[in-house]
Parts: C-alpha cells; structure tokens; sequence
C-alpha cells in the first residue's frame, strides 16, 4: 500500500483530505449492509439505541416513534446518512454535514428515494458553526478519530450546541487494545474495514475528549463503552470497558 | 392528485389488518389502511355471521391494540373444555384449574361485535389514515417503498406494505406468491342458538364421523336467555340441504347433536355455511412487502385457532416493526422481512398440520382409525405434559413468544 499523503484543505484546518477520499470512494456502498460499510450496520442499532436514550432523557420526551418531533439536530460527518437517516425517521429536523461532496450526493439521493426530508450540505463543522446555526443537538459519531486538528473541531462542535442541548460523540479510544482490535482485527484479519481506514495515532482518549470539550463551555454528562461480542455477533454498551470504542455525551 | 406516505401500508380492513393497524398506532407510526368495502357492509347481519374463539394470546393481542376494554363485556370466557368422540362418554376434558395461572382457555365473541369496536377503535388515532371503500388499480415497487395506485388516481406507498387481504389476496397475486391449497370437500354451517340451561362456560366439541361440531359459549342476548354459537362441519353436499331446510326441521336436527344437558335448543341468527380449505402461502414476503393472516395461511377451524394464528403473526410483525422504527430503522429491509417469516413459519406449519391430521383422524367412520383415535385421546388425558402441551397451544402461548403476548403491550 501506498503511504499516505496527508494533505489539509485551504479553507479548514479540521479536514484530512485522504480519509476524506477513502470515504467518498465507498459512494453507494454506503447503504449495502453487507458491503464494506457492514461493521457500521451491524454497530448501528446499538447506538441509535443509545442516541435516543440519552436525548429522551435529557429533554423529557415519551418512549414512541417519532418521538423527536420537537428537536433540532446537526449530525457532523454524516457520510451517507447512516445516522441522519434514523434521527429524521425519530422525526427530528436533521442537517447532515460532511466535507465530502460524494457522500453528500450519496446521502441525498437515498433520503430523497426513502421519502426523508434532510437538509445535506456538503461543509465542514467550523463553517457551520461560524454562520452561528444553533441545534438541541449535535451527533459527531466515529469522525473525530479522522480530522486533522482536534481541538479546531471540538470548538466547533461546541458553538453549534445551543443553550441546553447536547453532544453526543463516538470514536475509538488510543490503547493497545484498541490497536489490536480497532485496527489489526477490523482492518487485517477480519477484513470489515479497507486497511488503511484508521490511524491508530489519531485515536482520542476519553480525557483528552472531555477536557477539550470542557473547555469551549460544555460538561461531560455520560460516558459509555461499546464492545463488541464475537459469540453472539452483537455490539453492546458497557458502563466499565471503554478500552476500545466509547460513547460521550457533554452538555451545555 | 394527492399522494399519500406512511410508515406501513395495510392493505386489507378485516379483523387483522384493523387490529395491526391498532397496535402500531399505539407506537406511534403512521399507518394508512386501505380497504374495498365500506365498514357499514361488513357490519351487515349477513357479512359475517361467525363467532371467534380469542385465545389467551390474542386476547394480549388486543390489549396492546387498545381493544379489548371495548370487548371485554361482549366476550364470554371459556373456563372448561370437553371433547367428545362421537357420542361415546367424553374422553378428554380441561378445565382451567389445571393450567398455572387459572386464566380462562378464550373467550367467545361475535365476529360483527369485534369489528364494530375495531373500526371505533381506530378512530382514537390521528395517526392511522383508513381508506374504505377503496378500489385499488396496481400496486407498484421503487427503491424505498412499495404502495398501490387507487382507481380514483391517489397513491399510498411505504416502505413496507403488508398483505392482510385475505385467502384471495389481491397483495399475493401481485408479488407472484403461489399457495399450496386443497379443499376440505367440507363445510361448517355457523349460527347462534338459544338455549333453556346456562353453559356454566363450557366448549364442547363432539367428534362425529362426518367433521367435529362444536359448541361454544356466548355471552346471553340482550333479552337474557342463554347463548351459545354452534360450528357444525358437514360434507359439502349435505351442507346446501341442511341450509335449505325448514328452521324446525333444522333445530330438530341441532337438538340431536346437542343432546339433552342444555335443554330445548333452537337458532337465533340465520344458519351460513363455509367452505372449507387449507391455504398456504409458499412465501411471506416480497420486495417490501409482507403477507399475514389469511394472505398467508388458512387452516381447518377444527380448533378454532384460525384468528389466532392471525393474532400471533400481528404479535410478531408489530415486535419487528415498532422495534426498528423507534431506533428509526427502515422497517422494509429484506431482514427484518425474513426474521418475521422465519418467526412464524413453524407455528404455522405447525398448527396447518395440526389441525389438518386432527379433521383427517376424526372426520371418518373407518373402525381401525376409530380405535386410534379413542387411544390417542386417553393417552393424551393420561399424561400431563402432552396434555399441557394440548391446552398451552390452545391457548396460544406455544412456540417463542413475542413481547405483545408475554406482556400484553409492545
């Protein structure tokens, strides 16, 4: 394999231009649950599962279907709409925003033929946020681990939470654990991801993520691992095990 | 033209399609119902002159549907079960006792009740659209969603649509389903009958060598007197002359059957026959589209488990559906599609085969058979476990339960 060339955007210093290809080469692989993107279907249920807890929960709402009707939500890097897609199905007002052009034609074209009224634009975190949008909550699952400067993006992430509303972030954590299973399992011997899709050093601590977070004004209210079981072939959450991927949520 | 989109598209407004409809209205989904026949014809006298036996199950069924506080008074339990070979002492009997949590076997109904109060019923949701009468031109399937193009030029499409149109599924033709199907080359006369001693809430049913009769009990007429509903199989040619008979000629005939423990008997709706068959569908699902109820299946009703098996395929569908929707999963995806069909395969086949070897065993007059059969039904009384395993299928609570029936809601 090639060694990557890691090149920034002019206009963004969070865009890492070779992860942003290796996504848009996926195009409508994205919906295929038993395409390259299978790991990210099978994982799907079990976070969607946690998003709509912990929002229901934050802002009171019944346990029905459309039982997001009343919010607002950003989901930051949504590639092909695998989360923008549920969260607007809940009945919230989703914008889905990635920096890949290709994922944003992929992610309109599906919603459009799934009768989904999403707003998909093709632009990065810290554009949004400068235009000053504001949203009861904002998704950034499995992305932060793929940006070029954390911190920008963190900021970012945090301007666009308005008063009272969430964030709510999933990614991979930087351990030996999670070398050898986030990389060498999933990428080499399993095969469930094209290798090369994750960089072990750009993989961000649980800490790390909440001082960052703590310091453009938000606190960390739920902290969650996501482990995967080989036997039963199910993803599930865990209060103890964060060694590997984990869920955060950080309120305004 | 105006089109219409909902979460799951029913097609068919009998007494499953409405209480599917029920239950997932009570999630919160949206859901259009779309039906040929005006609701006041199927109220008619003569649309449906049949009683149904709710199990255990269904009648969770219909809890979760918000429906069974509507039927509950209108629903006579079943509380004793007798089956009679012929007229030889009876052989088997259950009582309710004899099961753990003392509730009655089921509960008897009139079929024109439960669909009045399942068309009440549904008029609580704002979020469940029913469409009747309407006519449907085609149905169609895209990327995302299958639906219908009605005559009057409107369409309705979801990503899932479910064929609950009865054994003539109009949903099945569509998707090029074929069926295994053969007749019975029998026919049930159904009609209620009023009777001089109170039923004290016992079902009989008599083995007689041309189809089982049964006997079951209703709730009194509005002038009091005593009900019960009679299912009455008979050869199909005896079956046009015994409809045909004069209606003195015809309680003569009934008060035989009867016997003398429930006193005089005579018939107090008009007696209708029903022909009877196996249906099978070789497949549950097509490209986001599912078949249920009589769509899929319609089995013998020697053990009036017909509505039942209905029921539980609602119990299952709803599980799968609501549980996808609230993570806001497309409900139409060929997997959730295939665990509903896989799911409730073998409680149908099952219960197919079930009651088709029991008509084949008891619909007869050969001696050696007669002889099995008198075994069979004491050895069944004789041990416990196969006999508990008689009464749970009866009540409905065999095979993997979903949520709905364990529970009572979703």
């Amino acid at each position: 394999m090639a060694p990557k060339k890691r090149k920034k955007f002019a206009d963004s210093a969070t865009i890492d231009a070779e992860d942003i290809r290796q996504f848009e080469e996926l195009g409508e692989k994205w919906w295929d649950e038993s395409g390259p993107m299978a790991p990210l279907h099978r994982l799907n249920p079990v976070r969607l599962e946690y998003l709509r807890r912990i929002i229901r929960e934050r802002f009171s709402l019944p346990d029905r279907i459309k039982c997001l009707q009343s919010l607002k939500i950003a989901d930051i890097g949504c590639g092909g709409g695998l989360v923008a897609e549920p969260l607007a199905r809940m009945g919230a007002t989703v914008t889905g925003v990635d920096a890949g052009q290709e994922n944003i034609r992929v992610a309109k074209a599906h919603a459009k033929a799934h009768g989904l009224d999403i707003d998909y634009q093709v632009v990065t975190a810290e554009k949004l946020a400068a235009s000053g949008k504001k949203f009861d909550v904002v998704t950034a699952l499995e992305i932060v681990e793929h940006v070029a400067d954390v911190d920008v993006f963190l900021q970012a992430c945090c301007k666009l939470v308005a008063p009272g509303g969430m964030l709510i972030m999933s990614t991979l954590n930087r351990t030996p654990k999670s070398y050898l299973l986030g990389i060498v399992a999933t990428e080499y011997v399993l095969r469930w991801l094209p290798r090369g899709t994750h960089d072990w050093k750009k993989f961000v601590k649980p800490s790390e993520l909440a001082r960052g977070l703590e310091t453009h004004g938000l606190e960390v209210t739920d902290l969650r691992g996501l482990i995967y079981n080989p036997f039963t072939r199910d993803f599930q959450l865990s209060k103890s095990d964060l060694d590997v991927n984990y869920l955060l949520t950080a309120s305004r | 033209m105006k089109d219409l989109r909902a979460d799951i598209l029913i097609i068919g407004g009998g007494l499953s399609g409405l209480t599917l409809a029920a239950v997932l209205g009570e999630a919160g989904a949206e859901v259009i119902v779309a039906d040929r026949e005006k609701p006041v014809t199927q109220l008619g006298e003569t649309y449906d002159g049949r009683t149904t036996a709710i199990s255990y199950a269904s009648h969770q069924v219909m809890k979760a549907a918000g429906v069974w506080e509507l039927i509950e008074t209108d629903c006579e339990p079943i509380l004793d079960i007798r089956v009679a070979d012929g007229n030889a002492p009876l052989f088997l009997h259950f009582a309710t006792d004899a099961d753990a949590n003392g509730a009655p076997f089921g509960w008897i109904i009139e079929n024109n009740i439960l669909r009045r109060r399942l068309f009440e019923n549904l008029k609580r949701f704002d979020n469940v659209t029913h469409l009747a009468p309407v006519e449907i031109a085609e149905f169609f399937n895209e990327t995302g969603h299958s639906g219908i193009v009605l005559k009057d030029g409107r369409t309705c499409a979801a990503p899932l649509l479910i064929g609950a149109d009865g054994r003539a599924s109009a949903a099945r033709k569509w998707l090029g389903i074929g069926v295994a199907e053969w007749s019975y080359k029998q026919s049930a006369i159904v009609c209620n009958v009023a009777h001089e001693h109170d039923h004290e809430n016992v079902a009989v049913e008599h083995f007689l060598p041309q189809g089982p009769f049964a006997i079951l009990p209703m709730t009194r007429s509005a002038a009091g007197e005593y009900r019960s509903s009679v299912v009455w199989t008979v050869e199909e040619s005896q079956a046009a002359k015994l409809l045909k008979l004069p209606a003195e000629k015809f309680d003569a005939g009934l008060q035989k059957l009867f016997g003398e423990h429930l006193g005089r008997v005579r018939h107090v709706s008009k007696p209708m026959g029903y022909p009877l068959r196996l249906l099978h569908a070789n497949n549950y699902t097509g490209p986001r589209a599912v078949l249920m109820a009589e769509a899929a299946h319609v089995i013998h009703p020697i053990a009036g488990q017909g509505l039942n098996l209905s029921m539980r395929d609602i119990a299952v569908l709803a599980e799968i559906i609501v549980d996808r929707l609230k993570l806001g999963l497309d409900p139409g995806v060929p997997a959730a599609l295939e665990t509903y069909a896989a799911w409730r395969r073998t409680d149908t086949l099952l219960m197919a085969g079930f009651t088709d070897v029991l008509n084949r065993l008891f619909s007869n007059n050969l001696k050696s058979v007669a002889v099995i059969r008198g075994l069979g039904i004491g050895i069944v009384d004789k041990i416990p476990p196969l006999k508990g395993f008689f009464a749970r299928q009866a009540m409905g609570l065999g095979g993997k339960s979903p949520r709905i029936i364990r529970n009572g809601r979703l």
